[in-house]
This record gives structure tokens, C-alpha cells and sequence, in this order.
């Protein structure tokens, strides 16, 4: 296969800013994601300890597979909201080894607001399920939470999207015979108490997991009978009487092990129905993307040495090469998984949406998945283009996306601006998963075209009024619009309101699509279906 | 003659197979039935399962022997040491039988065996004994009254003893009593008599030791002393020669004594003269083992014959292949022995599976063993594994030779006394000569470990990380390499629990990148693993490890340490719901019988009630070891399924890790 030869000058002045700003975007990344990690407080975390429990994240490192990759989702949830008291919305998921087959885990923090469910840890929990669901995924989950929280009861208990859809979700993966397994390290409260009842299989900590619907406050307030905690509904309790769990075990580990078992007698097996390669290493180190990426959209470059920096041995064959050469679209192998790559170089032209409508079937007829590199101010505009029909071209990719079974993942790798977001799969189109580079910008146009938009819609509805806009005043509602649409295009802002999966290192990103696919795999790809009506 | 029965198992089995085999001859082993898998089976031409696995009904048992050797034709036997090696009747049976027994006449093992008549006899034949007792008046009275004539501190010993059982040295009169009473019964319980002797204690002596050899024509030589002063519980662990305090004429005396005193008996075969030296260089008689000793390779190394030979040889009546003067020492020979036991729990021996075993090798290195890998150390025989005998030109290249193969031995399974070994023969004292029967007992820094190696802890973590990583790798789907310890959400740590005793050590194994890993922050790199060996770097130093993981525990020694840990798996459920020791009862029904107190002592299995439910009879028996705390119901009572019906208290040093 042909090998993209790069054409990158790493000793030029050009390289060396794009790194410097690069770099500085992936360092501060890991700051934060290291000071989200720790969880709750200092003194949460200790009170947490000398109840001989695990830290959640100590819990989940010691269910995966030791050495095994782990895919975390979600870390930045909640990042900036809730005055900030909520890192990762209180609730740890990811896609982990365990006993050797990839699983969906989430696991409560109780260190962060007693493990309660904030509206984004609802958020979160449903789409670490989604995931689960959407590939096949076994689902784990560490209980340890004290269920709704209360004072936001109006965003977390009566929508469709709310916590009891996590049972509901549960029921239905369950009939799909997609595993459901939890682990009650911890409170499982009220609702939550349907978490491990739900399950097909599950264990209790004895001494320290507790099931019930109601507390033994609740309790004495609705009936006046007086009983503790551990009488109520403790380990011995559910494993011997209720037969709510089905194991009991001594401690954090011991539980965790237990899981383990459970897991290595699912039967599972897997068996991808791709042509599999032996994995290579590309040609090219992956920390050059620091300085093949522009550090400001302004600046183009070519998405071929980005593609080069993550594909197996850089090979890609890539297909109509000189039509509609501002979408680049071309198969490829990660980790000797065979991809098929839709990544922009450019603005969308008619033929480019065309071409990238024709890769998508070819790979959707094939069982291939798709990786989208997005970087993408939007579609053509102007009278020729409309004329030319770019709108019915456009719907065609679009329509493709959306048709297309096979597993499709999304990487914001630049802009994700308008149009261009829905063609390249953005986030409404069910990507498995989809992940945002620190240097991304994602809304539905560029801060500066938004407040010229918006600025000139306003001045001319104040002239059919008659009103008088100063020039001053202009300039500072613009700069408003502009601010506002940064903020809020931030991959940060994105991520905290979990409109994509995370935000990903850039050199993370072949081994995120790696272990990605690889889970994918537990559900290759739905029975080939139409594709909508295209607009000939 | 063509065939020789081996009557006995373990190290000497084999040691005595190897020299039979070499000659020509045909060798029978016997075992029991709990050495099935012991390398004496495998090593004899043929095998005879004797018995059961107590030695009273298999290795004891002188008529099973005599049938095994008739059965298959022996026309030998060797009774190697312990077991039969000193039974007179046996050694009788044998030539009643028509069989050679390796060894000397019964008149001679019987005279040497009562150690009271031992002492009178040599006293007559004017070699010098311990100022002692050793009438018939055996009442406690008479014995305490001799003890004050003797003058204290006394020694009490077994007349019929040995091997240390039965001995108590009594340092102040009020203590006799007690003493006396403790030897009495372990006397009786080991040797069927109750009679005892006394000697005077002689204070930090050496044991000396003089190998003779007598032929059936008259011929009497000594092999030069043994020294074997290092012992544990009055039992040697260390034997050497020559005597570091050893001088040609104090030899010269000792030999002739002991030549003396083999003559006085017209003793035939191997014999072992043993001497306590004081410190003014005058020696005592203390006994004569009419056997070959455990300890005789260390005269085998420095005259380079073969005593087993020699036996043979002079059962089958030659006479001594050489003259006193032909015998020629060279160098120095130094044997330790390799126990089963636990030298921090005073000693005690220990049992077990035999995981790993390796054999040192070297220049001047001779090993007998009677082990094998996946072979179980039974509690039914001496928790002797091995023997590691060294010979220098010199004591000192000796010593360090020894240092160097025992740091080489490593042993996984049960508890060795090998990490203590290395100890002692590093201790300046040993390596000084100065060692002296009390020398053990006034080390008690020797026992334990002085300062535990968190090195060897790092080791084992990793270690067992990269263990548990390549298991759970070639049970997983598929991993490429790139995402080995690879996370989405920085560095990847993992805690990890190794139990040991009372402890728990608790160590978070973090991935680098660069295939290393940190332990509680402590860099270790595994740079090499092969098989059982690893060679990590820990900062700068390298160092090499042997380890096994194996039945939920981890076995790692360096060059100088030998532990395990215990690997916290999950518990039996069981276990887990009835940790507190609860006991409910398994359904609604009557307590038909209650068949314990409050207070009574209960093991596992015992019954403690009686439930009738249904017209059925349930027996409810003892989940754990312990002791009733409080009993919930009465007999008669109806009690409810699940609720508690007495509670056990466990002994915590039960507790499983």
C-alpha cells in the first residue's frame, strides 16, 4: 500500500510555533485531567479510605486487566459547572479489560457529593449505557452513590432522559444479552437500588454496601420502625434473605475479584468480521502532530500529515485523490484494523460532498469501519454554489452518514463549524464515540461570522424601526457575540456538558481509535440498511 | 551377594542408593504411602510401598522391612540413620532372618543405646564421662538429690534418648521438678521409657565428634574428628573438620579414646564417638552412635572416601581398604543442613508443597537431597530437606564458598531455614571458628531477620504486575503493544496487596512509559526474566531474583532473603458470610439437641446442634476454629430460619491472610 510521504519541515520557524502552542494546549489538558482525577476533597477522600473502601479510581484499576488500555469517557464532565464541585459529574466511565473482554464500567465517586446524581452524572451514566448498548459492551457498575440529588430533582427524575432511564436502559441491554453486573461498594439508595436489582448478576461488600428503597430515616419517619443500616438491607441481608445480590464479598477487592469471575463465565466471544493485519506503528512519530497542526484556523495545512501520524505504517490508498480534493477520503489500517478515513482539507464543495457520499457506502457495503477527521468551517456558500446544488449534495453525505451501520468514530481535529459538523458525523449523528482536540472550536458558525451575522440582522431591524445603533454600541455587541460564541465553542465547554466523549491528547489519538474500534468490535455493525433517498 | 534393601527414606535413601548402584548392586527402596512421589522410589532398581504413612507402621516397622527384603530377594540391609539404624532387635531380626545387616553386632548398638549402661561401661574401660547419675533410683527425690551432688547446672537427659528429645538442662534446683516432669514425659512419648539420667552441664562447650571404623578382623581407625557445636535445640545444623580449636595432640588423645572405647565394645563398622571440649581443652564422653551419622559427608569431603562403601564393605567382612596412616586429610569441610522449619517461631517444623528447588553448584560444592519439585514436606518425619557440604583448601575459602552456595540455594514451599544459615555463617564468630554449642541460643539476633529489604518487596510487586499483565494478555482478545499500559486518563497504577504474618503491605504499581515501573514511587526495572529468574534494577544497583507465583502466593529470594506473600484473592463465600463466627440456623425448626457450652472449645466440623425440621434430622456443625462466645437458643426451643443460634469466637491467628 502507499505510504503518504510527509512533507513537514520540522526544523522550520512554522513547525516549531505550531508546537510550542500545541504542546501548551496538551499540558495544560493533562493539568486539569490530573486535578479532576483526584476527585472530592482532601477530607472526603480520607473519610472515604478509613472506611477500608478504595478510592473509585483505585476500584476500577484493580477490575480492569492489569496493563490493559483503559478508555475513559467523560473526565471533563461538569468541568466548570456546579461552581465546580462536581469533577467528572461524580462518576467515573470508560471502556475497560476485564478478565479479558473490553467493558463498559461506572463507577459512583463517593468522594464528590456523596456519589449523588447531579443532571450530567444522569447525563453521563446514559451514554456510558448508550456506549454499552451501541457496541455490544458488557456493562459493570461500582455502586456507591446516594442517588438522585435532591435540590435539582426537577432536571434528574421526570424526563425521559433522566435517572430512570438508567433501569430502563438496563432492562433493555439485558434483553439484548448485553451483561449487567454491579458491584454495591456503597450506598444504592432509593432509585438506585434498582442498579444491582437490575442486574443479571450481582455482588455486595459486606459491612458496607447497603440496598434499600428507604433509608432508615425515611423509614422511621413513614412507618416508626427503628432499624440500622446493615439490619435494613447490609450484605448478609441481600445475599442470604433478600437474594437482591447473588454474591458476598469481604472487602473493595475481594468484590472486585468476585466481578472478575463473573465476567470470565460470560461466555463471551468475539469474533470481528474484518480482514485483520498485524498492527505497525506509523512511519512517523506522533508527537510531530504538535507541529503539523495550525496553531490558529486561519492557516491551512495538509490533513494528510495528520492521517500519516496515526495510520498503521502510514499506508493509505486513498481514493479520488484529484476530485473534490478538499475532502480526503481513503482506506487505511489501526492497530491492523481496516478503517476507512473522511477528513477534511478544506471548505466543501459539491464534489467533495459527492465523493465523501460515494466512501461512505463503499465502506458501509464492506463492514468497514469510518474514522472522521474534522476540521471543517462549512460548505461553499454563494450564488454559484446554490445553483449548483451544493444543498442536495450536502444531503447526500449527510444522508450516507446517517444510514451508514457501520461503526463510525469522530475526531474534532480543527473547527467543527455548521453544516460540515453534520457531515462529517458530528455528535447528532451517533458516532460510537467522538472526541474534541484541545485546539478544536465547535458551533454552528465562527465567532467572528456570528456576531458580523448577527450584528448586521440587528442593525438593519433597528433601521425598518427607525432606531438609531451608534457605532460604539456596534463594536460592543459584537465583541459580546464573539466572546460568547468562543466560550462556548471552547472543547472544554463542550465537554463539560458531555456533547462529545472527551477531549483527547492529540499524539492519544491512534491508540484512543485503537482501543475505540477494538471495543467496537463486540458489535461490529448492524444488518446493512437503505440509505434515505438521495437527491440526484 | 548382589542386592541391598534401603531401609529408610529421604537423603540418606538416595545418598546410600547412589554408592550401591555404583558398586554393582541391586537397590530396593521402601517407602510409605505418604512418599509415593520421593525420589528414593525413583532412584532404587525397585520400590516396596511398606506401609502407612506413620513411620510406627512403615519405616519402624522391622517385620514389614524383614518381609520387603525376603519379598524381593535383598540380601542387604542398610538401615541408614534414625528409624531401625540403632535397634538392636532389629539389627537381630535381620540375621535371624538370613539377611546382612549394614551396621554393628545388636550387642553393641544395645550397649551403646542405654546411655546410663553406655556411661558405666566406658567408665570401666577408663574413658573420662561427665561427673553424672545414672542409678535405678529414679523417684523424683533421689533424682534431685543426685542433682545437688553432681552439683548444678545438670543436664536431664533420656537414657534411652537421642537427637536431643527428652533433654533439659536445669540451671537452679527450684526448676528441677518441672524439668524433670517435661523430660519424663517426652522421653516416654519418644523412646517408650521413662528412665532418665544426669550430667553435669558443661558450659559453652564444643561438640567434638571422633568417626571410627572397625572391621570384623580387629581393625579399628579413626577418620579425624567432626566439629558440631552449631546447633539449634540441642540438634546440629552445622558440622565442620577439622575442629577449629582442634590441636594435633588434643586429637591425637581424642582418637585414641575413641578408638579405646570401640575396641572396649570390639565394635565392627561405623561408629561416631561424640565428646563435649570445654574451653580448658579437656573432654568428656558423652556418646556413641552406632550408625553412620547425618554429618558423615563432611569426613567423606576431606579424606575423599566413601563411608557407605566402607560399611559395605566391612559388612560383607573385608577388611579396612586402608591403614590409620594411608588415611589423608586435606582441607577443610564445613556441611549445613537445610530444615523445614521456621526459625522465627523457635524452630518449629513446618510442612508443605515443594514448588521450586534449586540445587547449588559449584567448585567444592556436594548437595544431598532427598526432595524433588511438587513433593510434599509430611509432618510424619524430619523436616530434613537437604544437605549442602562444602570442602576449601582452606576454612576460610570454605566458608566463603559456602556463603556463595547457600546465597545460590533457593527453596520455595515450605519455610527453610536457609535465610538463617546465611546468618549464622556470616556472623564473625562463625567465621572466626569461635562457635560453641550455646552459640544459637546467644544469638537470638540470628534468628529473625535484623532489617527487611523493602527492595525485595518492590521486586515482588512488579514482578507479580508483570505476571498478572502477560496472564491477563494471553487470556484477553486482542492487545496491541502500543496500548499496554496505556490510558486515556495519564499513568495507569494499580494497588497491590502482599501479605505476610500479620502484615499487609499495600504497593502501587504505576506503568512508565519506558516499560519500568514505580513502586510506592521506588523506580524498579524487571531488565531480564527467564523462567524463574530475574534480574531488576533498582536505581543503579542490579539485582537478581529467583520468584514463583504459584497457589495464591508469591515466593521471591534474593541472595540473602527467602519470603512469601500471600496474594488476597477472594474468599471462599462461606468464609465471608460467617467471618464473625455466627452459626444461623439453615431453616425454621426445633433445636432437638444442643451439644455445646458456653466456653467449650470447638474445631471446624464439630457437631453443635441438632435441628429438627421437617421430620429430618439436621446436624449443625462448626464452620471455624473457636470458641463458643454465646449461645442464642436452648434445647427444645422452635427457632427462626436465618436467625442466630451461638455465636464462635475465632482465634484471630487463625485468620486467614
Amino acid at each position: 500500500m502507499p505510504v503518504i510521504q510527509s512533507k513537514v519541515k520540522t526544523d522550520s520557524a512554522d513547525f516549531r510555533k505550531n508546537d510550542e502552542a500545541n504542546r501548551g494546549l496538551a499540558d495544560g489538558l493533562r493539568d486539569v485531567l490530573e486535578r479532576i482525577s483526584e476527585g472530592g476533597s482532601e477530607r472526603a477522600r480520607q473519610k472515604h479510605l478509613s472506611r477500608g473502601k478504595l478510592l473509585p479510581r483505585d476500584r476500577v484499576r484493580r477490575l480492569v486487566d492489569p496493563g490493559s488500555p483503559f478508555l475513559e469517557i467523560g473526565q471533563l464532565a461538569a468541568y466548570g459547572l456546579y461552581d465546580n464541585e462536581v469533577p467528572s459529574a461524580g462518576l467515573i466511565a470508560g471502556i475497560g479489560q476485564v478478565s479479558g473482554i473490553d467493558c463498559v464500567i461506572v463507577a459512583n465517586d463517593a468522594t464528590v457529593k456523596g456519589g449523588t446524581y447531579y443532571p450530567l452524572t444522569v447525563k453521563k451514566h446514559l451514554r456510558a449505557q448508550e456506549i454499552a448498548e451501541k457496541n455490544g459492551l458488557p456493562c459493570v457498575y461500582l455502586v456507591d452513590s446516594g442517588g438522585a440529588f435532591l435540590p435539582k430533582q426537577d432536571e434528574v427524575f421526570p424526563d425521559r432522559d433522566h435517572f430512570g432511564r438508567i433501569f430502563y436502559n438496563q432492562a433493555r441491554m439485558s434483553a439484548l444479552g448485553i451483561p449487567q453486573i454491579a458491584a454495591v461498594m456503597g450506598s444504592c439508595t432509593a432509585g438506585g437500588a434498582y442498579v444491582p436489582a437490575m442486574c443479571d448478576e450481582a455482588v455486595i461488600v459486606k459491612n458496607q454496601g447497603t440496598i434499600f428503597l428507604g433509608g432508615p430515616p425515611l423509614v422511621k419517619a413513614a412507618t416508626g420502625e427503628i432499624v440500622d443500616a446493615e439490619t435494613l438491607g447490609g450484605g448478609n441481608v441481600h445475599s442470604r434473605i433478600s437474594g437482591v445480590t447473588d454474591y458476598l464479598a469481604d472487602n473493595d477487592v475481594d468484590a472486585l475479584e468476585r466481578v472478575r469471575e463473573i465476567v470470565s463465565n460470560l461466555n463471551w466471544k468475539l469474533d470481528p468480521p474484518l480482514a485483520l493485519r498485524e498492527s505497525r506503528e506509523p512511519a512517523y512519530p506522533a508527537d510531530e502532530l504538535y507541529g503539523v497542526v495550525s496553531r490558529e484556523f486561519r492557516f491551512p495545512y495538509d490533513t494528510r500529515e495528520v492521517i500519516a501520524r496515526i495510520v498503521d505504517a502510514s499506508e493509505f490508498q486513498e481514493f479520488k485523490e484529484l476530485y473534490g480534493p478538499t475532502l480526503v477520503c481513503g482506506f487505511a489500517h489501526i492497530f491492523g484494523y481496516p478503517v476507512g478515513i473522511i477528513a477534511n482539507n478544506g471548505i466543501l464543495f459539491s464534489e467533495s460532498a459527492q465523493k465523501g457520499a460515494h466512501f461512505i457506502q463503499l465502506c458501509n457495503r464492506r463492514g468497514i469501519p469510518i474514522v472522521f477527521l474534522q476540521n471543517i468551517v462549512g460548505f461553499m456558500v454563494g450564488k454559484k454554489y446554490e445553483h449548483g446544488g451544493i444543498a442536495k449534495d450536502g444531503a447526500k453525505m449527510v444522508n450516507a452518514v446517517a444510514t451508514s451501520t457501520v461503526p463510525r468514530f469522530t475526531v474534532i481535529i480543527g473547527g467543527s463549524f455548521g453544516a460540515g459538523n453534520y457531515a462529517m458525523c458530528g455528535r447528532a449523528y451517533d458516532p460510537r464515540l467522538m472526541w474534541l482536540w484541545p485546539n478544536a472550536r465547535i458551533s454552528v458558525m465562527g465567532g467572528e461570522q456570528a456576531s458580523l451575522v448577527l450584528t448586521t440582522v440587528q442593525r438593519d431591524g433597528k433601521e425598518a424601526r427607525g432606531e438609531a445603533w451608534s457605532e460604539k454600541e456596534q463594536k460592543r455587541y459584537a465583541t459580546r457575540i464573539r466572546k460568547q460564541y468562543e466560550k462556548q465553542g471552547h472543547p472544554y465547554y463542550a465537554s463539560a456538558r458531555l456533547w462529545d466523549d472527551g477531549v483527547i491528547d492529540p499524539v492519544d489519538t491512534r491508540r484512543v481509535l485503537g482501543q475505540a474500534i477494538s471495543a467496537s468490535m463486540n458489535r461490529p455493525r448492524d444488518r446493512e440498511g437503505r440509505h434515505g433517498i438521495f437527491r440526484m | 551377594m548382589k542386592s541391598i534393601l534401603i531401609a529408610n527414606r529421604g537423603e540418606i535413601a538416595v545418598r546410600i542408593a547412589k554408592t550401591a548402584k555404583r558398586l554393582g548392586y541391586r537397590t530396593i527402596a521402601v517407602y510409605s504411602a505418604a512418599d509415593a512421589a520421593a525420589p528414593q522410589v525413583g532412584m532404587a532398581d525397585e520400590s516396596i510401598l511398606i506401609g502407612p504413612a506413620d513411620a510406627a507402621d512403615s519405616y519402624l516397622s522391622g517385620t514389614g522391612i524383614i518381609d520387603a527384603a525376603q519379598h524381593s530377594g535383598a540380601d542387604m540391609i542398610h538401615p541408614g540413620y534414625g528409624f531401625l539404624s540403632e535397634n538392636a532387635a532389629f539389627a537381630q531380626s535381620c540375621s535371624d532372618a538370613g539377611l546382612t545387616f549394614i551396621g554393628p553386632a545388636p550387642r553393641a548398638i544395645e550397649l551403646m543405646g542405654d546411655k546410663a549402661a553406655a556411661r558405666r561401661r566406658m567408665q570401666k574401660a577408663g574413658v573420662r564421662c561427665i561427673p553424672g547419675y545414672d542409678g535405678d533410683a529414679q523417684s523424683g527425690d533421689a533424682l534431685a538429690e543426685a542433682a545437688i551432688e553432681i552439683g548444678y547446672p545438670v543436664m536431664i537427659k533420656a537414657a534411652a534418648g537421642g537427637g536431643g528429645r527428652g533433654m533439659r538442662l536445669v540451671q537452679d534446683p527450684q526448676e528441677f521438678a518441672d524439668a524433670l516432669r517435661l523430660a519424663r514425659a517426652e522421653s516416654i512419648s519418644a523412646f517408650g521409657s521413662d528412665r532418665l539420667i544426669l550430667e553435669k552441664a558443661i558450659q559453652r562447650p564444643r561438640h567434638v565428634e571422633m568417626q571410627i571404623f572397625a572391621d570384623q578382623h580387629g581393625n579399628v581407625l579413626h577418620l579425624g574428628e567432626r566439629d558440631c557445636s552449631v546447633q539449634r535445640r540441642h540438634q546440629k545444623i552445622i558440622e565442620e573438620a577439622p575442629c577449629p580449636a582442634m590441636t594435633d595432640e588434643l586429637r591425637a588423645r581424642m582418637a585414641a579414646t575413641a578408638i579405646e572405647a570401640a575396641q572396649a565394645i570390639s565394635y565392627v563398622g561405623a561408629g561416631t564417638v561424640e565428646f563435649l571440649l570445654d574451653e580448658r581443652g579437656e573432654f568428656y564422653f558423652l556418646e556413641m552412635n552406632t550408625r553412620l551419622q547425618v554429618e558423615h559427608p563432611v569426613t567423606e569431603m576431606r579424606t575423599g572416601l566413601d563411608l557407605v562403601e566402607w560399611q559395605i564393605d566391612v559388612a560383607r567382612g573385608e577388611r579396612l581398604p586402608l591403614a590409620q596412616e594411608q588415611v589423608e586429610f586435606s582441607g577443610h569441610a564445613i556441611e549445613v543442613r537445610l530444615y523445614a522449619e521456621d526459625p522465627a517461631q523457635d524452630f518449629v517444623p513446618v510442612t508443605g508443597r515443594i514448588h521450586l528447588w534449586q540445587e547449588p553448584r559449584g567448585d567444592g560444592v556436594r548437595v544431598d537431597s532427598g526432595i524433588v519439585a511438587q513433593q510434599d514436606v509430611t509432618p510424619w518425619y524430619d523436616p530434613l530437606l537437604a544437605k549442602i557440604v562444602i570442602h576449601g583448601s582452606s576454612r576460610d575459602e570454605a566458608v566463603q564458598r559456602l556463603n556463595k552456595a547457600l546465597s545460590r540455594t533457593v527453596l520455595f514451599g515450605p519455610t527453610t531455614n536457609r535465610d538463617f544459615l546465611l546468618r549464622v555463617v556470616n556472623d564473625a564468630r562463625f567465621s572466626r571458628g569461635e562457635t560453641t554449642t550455646a552459640f544459637i541460643a546467644e544469638s537470638a539476633y540470628a534468628v529473625t531477620s535484623s532489617d527487611a529489604d523493602t527492595r525485595l518487596i518492590d521486586a515482588a510487586a512488579a514482578l507479580l504486575h508483570r505476571d498478572r499483565t502477560e496472564q491477563a494478555m494471553s487470556a484477553s482478545v486482542r492487545v496491541a503493544p502500543e496500548l499496554l499500559h496505556w490510558s486515556s486518563s495519564g499513568p495507569l497504577s494499580r494497588i497491590t496487596r502482599l501479605a505476610e504474618r500479620e502484615c499487609v503491605h499495600e504497593l502501587r504499581v504505576t506503568a512508565l512509559a519506558c516499560g519500568a515501573c514505580e513502586v510506592n514511587g521506588n523506580r524498579v526495572e524487571i531488565v531480564q526474566c527467564d523462567g524463574h529468574t530475574a534480574r531488576i534494577r533498582h536505581d543503579r544497583e542490579l539485582v537478581e531474583y529467583v520468584y514463583l507465583v504459584r497457589d495464591d502466593r508469591l515466593y521471591i529470594a534474593n541472595s540473602s532473603e527467602t519470603r512469601s506473600f500471600g496474594l488476597p484473592g477472594r474468599l471462599p463465600m462461606g468464609d465471608v458470610a460467617n467471618a464473625g463466627g455466627s452459626v444461623l440456623a439453615p431453616m425454621h425448626g426445633r433445636v432437638a439437641q444442643l451439644c455445646v457450652s458456653k466456653g467449650d472449645t470447638v474445631a471446624t466440623g464439630d457437631k453443635l446442634a441438632v435441628l429438627e425440621a421437617m421430620k429430618m434430622q439436621h446436624e449443625i456443625r462448626a464452620h471455624v476454629d473457636g470458641v463458643i462466645a454465646t449461645l442464642h437458643c436452648e434445647q427444645g426451643a422452635q427457632i427462626e430460619a436465618n436467625s442466630s443460634m451461638l455465636d464462635i469466637k475465632t482465634d484471630p491467628r487463625n485468620k486467614q491472610e
